[in-house]
């Protein structure tokens, strides 16, 4: 097994929270000032982005095996699935 | 002595992520009935959105953005050797933890008192899409919270661990596997935030 100890130094850390923090504030400057239906989608986007950091950084992913990167894959299409065809469902029964 | 015992660091930690999976499986339906009933009821939930407090989300986000960097760097410390260094990052982790349920425990009463409740009369009386909202933030944060206090508590018992030296640089997956349970729940967080508090 790959048991490769991976060691992600302190300044790449908060270098990811800083980008966090700011994404934070843009998300939450977008929602006060832009009131389109735009701002359900990019409010979406930005919280997509932070939580690819924190999955890619803060719990490693990046620097995991295939296994983990695909079971992770297989969990995100399974999701997108169960919203997908609910969807299909509610918007035209 | 006995002889050495048998650990699997892959598979522990494999282990941890088809939790984590299941957990994303879990909070993804709840978000899913939120995208659903928003389609049925957009004026009601933005009607009912609005009188979120915007402070209480933005204070336990910073929090919990914040928490997740501790514990990653106790991580890093931990492989590095630094023992009083993790035991004080997993400990400030713990400390975060705690402040945010304080900040939930300032909100929920505020809206307990201003009568927004499951079953409140005022919700009863008022449209049947503001009280779907509400159900479904009671039932989101509320599980959500639940998760911040077992987070919590692992986290807790993480750093009297590395306080006794039984976590080290050679044997860590208790710390690793209770740092990836407790970015789960930032990563929850991050999406309750925006749906909750900001795109209504």
């Amino acid at each position: 097994m790959n048991t490769t100890t991976h060691v992600i130094g302190y300044r790449t850390l908060t270098a990811v929270w800083l980008g966090l923090m700011a994404l934070t504030a843009l998300t939450v400057w977008v929602s006060r000032h832009s009131l389109g239906i735009g701002h359900v989608w990019g409010s979406l986007a930005i919280a997509a982005l932070k939580g690819g950091l924190v999955i890619a950084f803060f719990m490693h992913m990046r620097y995991e095996g295939r296994l983990l990167r695909g079971l992770l894959f297989v969990t995100l299409v399974t999701l997108a699935c169960f919203i997908g065809l609910t969807f299909f469902d509610v918007l035209y029964r | 002595m006995s002889q050495p015992t048998h650990k699997d660091y892959a598979g522990a930690k494999l282990g941890m992520w088809l939790f984590l999976f299941t957990e994303l499986l879990l909070f993804g339906g709840l978000f899913l009935l939120y995208a659903v009933y928003l389609s049925r009821y957009p004026h009601e939930f933005a009607a009912a959105g609005r009188e979120m407090h915007l402070v209480f989300g933005t204070v336990n986000t910073v929090i919990l953005i914040t928490s997740s960097l501790l514990v990653a760097m106790a991580v890093t410390a931990v492989k590095r050797d630094d023992h009083r260094l993790a035991f004080v990052l997993v400990g400030g982790t713990v400390v975060c933890a705690a402040f945010f349920l304080v900040d939930k425990y300032l909100e929920w009463g505020t809206e307990i008192g201003r009568g927004i409740y499951p079953g409140s009369p005022r919700l009863v009386a008022g449209p049947a899409g503001e009280s779907v909202f509400y159900s479904l933030y009671y039932l989101t944060t509320g599980l959500h919270g639940l998760h911040v206090l077992i987070g919590g508590i692992l986290l807790a018992v993480v750093a009297v661990r590395v306080g006794r030296g039984s976590i080290h640089a050679g044997d860590y997956i208790w710390l690793e596997n209770g740092a990836l349970y407790w970015h789960l729940v930032d990563l929850v967080w991050i999406f309750i935030f925006p749906l909750y508090y900001l795109v209504l």
